[in-house]
């Protein structure tokens, strides 16, 4: 059984590493969620890109959502902001690309182009 | 949509936009009366009364990306396909109750999904620049009860770890599994 005293153990380990964490300007990661987003399977790409990032202990990566974009049919959609960088927009995302978008382009930098919106167009 | 978390996911966006600070979820699945109800409950700014009676109309909506609101719409035909209805009450100030019913066992009701990611997913979704909202979810199964509520969580926590810590969500998801299994296959 989860236990609270498993969520005080989480709460003292946060706790040690906040500071460290603090003024660290970082990546923010934006999920389309409204009742179009969410009828395409916005959540479990939403919690995707939560575990990743956990699995990967990125911790100057913040997830957040966003309401209708208005491009219904491309979603879900998920937009990535990197600092200095210029937006990018990921369109009819799911698990897997949710995976390769953490990985790829929030840890290593790299675009996966196939999945933008740009691609999607062509 | 798929399933009924699903649909109060979307519900309870509404909520959020309406800048609720606490939203109270409450799912009941009753064999006896063979009913199932969802009830969604906040303090948002609530709807004045010509919105509230046009808003089961698909072709209305506040928002301004999107010419068509159809996350109510969509629920009451849920309901409707299940000998069910959602009926809504509301007045400005005071927020908004949504109350769905099903019949439990109609062969069209959708099944009630992944409750546990549809709390997550409306934790993460209430951040705001004053704090985050307060979700109280009860599901009662005839006749049994568990009850997750984020404030006894942020007070566990206190005012330096966010309920938004990818280990605090994790923790807050396996809760609530286990919560609703034990509820479900747990002893009498
Ligand atoms: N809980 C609520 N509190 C206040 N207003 C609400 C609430 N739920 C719905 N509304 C109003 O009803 C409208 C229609 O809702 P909905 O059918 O979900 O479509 P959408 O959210 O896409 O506009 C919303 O735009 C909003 O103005
Ligand atoms: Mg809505």
């Amino acid at each position: 059984m989860k236990s609270i005293q498993e969520l005080e153990e989480i709460r003292r380990r946060t706790l040690e590493t906040i500071n460290v964490r603090k003024d660290r300007s970082g990546t923010r990661v934006v999920v389309g969620m409204a009742t179009c987003g969410i009828a395409a399977g916005a959540r479990p790409v939403l919690l995707t890109i939560m575990d990743e990032v956990k699995k990967n202990s990125l911790a100057d990566v913040i997830v957040a959502q966003t309401g209708c974009i208005g491009m219904c049919r491309l979603e879900p959609i998920v937009e990535v902001y990197r600092p200095g960088e210029e937006k990018v927009t990921y369109v009819k995302v799911n698990e897997g690309k949710a995976i390769r978008i953490v990985n790829e382009h929030i840890r290593q930098g790299k675009v996966v182009e196939e999945y933008t919106i740009g691609a999607e167009d062509k | 949509m798929k399933d009924l978390s699903l649909h109060v996911l979307d519900l309870a966006q509404n909520a959020i936009s309406a800048v609720a600070d606490l939203v109270a979820i409450s799912i009941n699945e009753d064999a006896v009366s063979d009913r199932l109800t969802i009830l969604i409950e906040d303090n948002g700014k609530g709807m004045p009364p010509e919105l509230l009676a046009s808003v089961k109309d698909p072709f209305v909506t506040t928002r301004t990306s999107r010419r068509i609101g159809l996350g109510i719409p969509l629920m009451l035909a849920a309901c409707r396909r299940c000998d069910g209805d959602l009926e809504i009450v509301s007045s400005l100030g005071s927020g908004t109750k949504l109350t769905a019913v099903f019949r439990y066992s109609h062969i069209d009701r959708a099944p009630i999904g992944n409750m546990a990611e549809t709390l997550v997913t409306l934790i993460l979704c209430g951040i705001n620049e004053k704090g985050s909202v307060d979700f109280v979810y009860t599901h009662m199964l005839n006749g049994r009860t568990f009850v997750f509520d984020t404030r006894e969580i942020k007070a566990v926590l206190g005012a330096d770890v966010s309920l938004t810590e990818p280990e605090v969500l994790a923790w807050i998801n396996d809760y609530i599994k286990e919560g609703l299994a034990n509820l479900h296959g747990g002893v009498q």
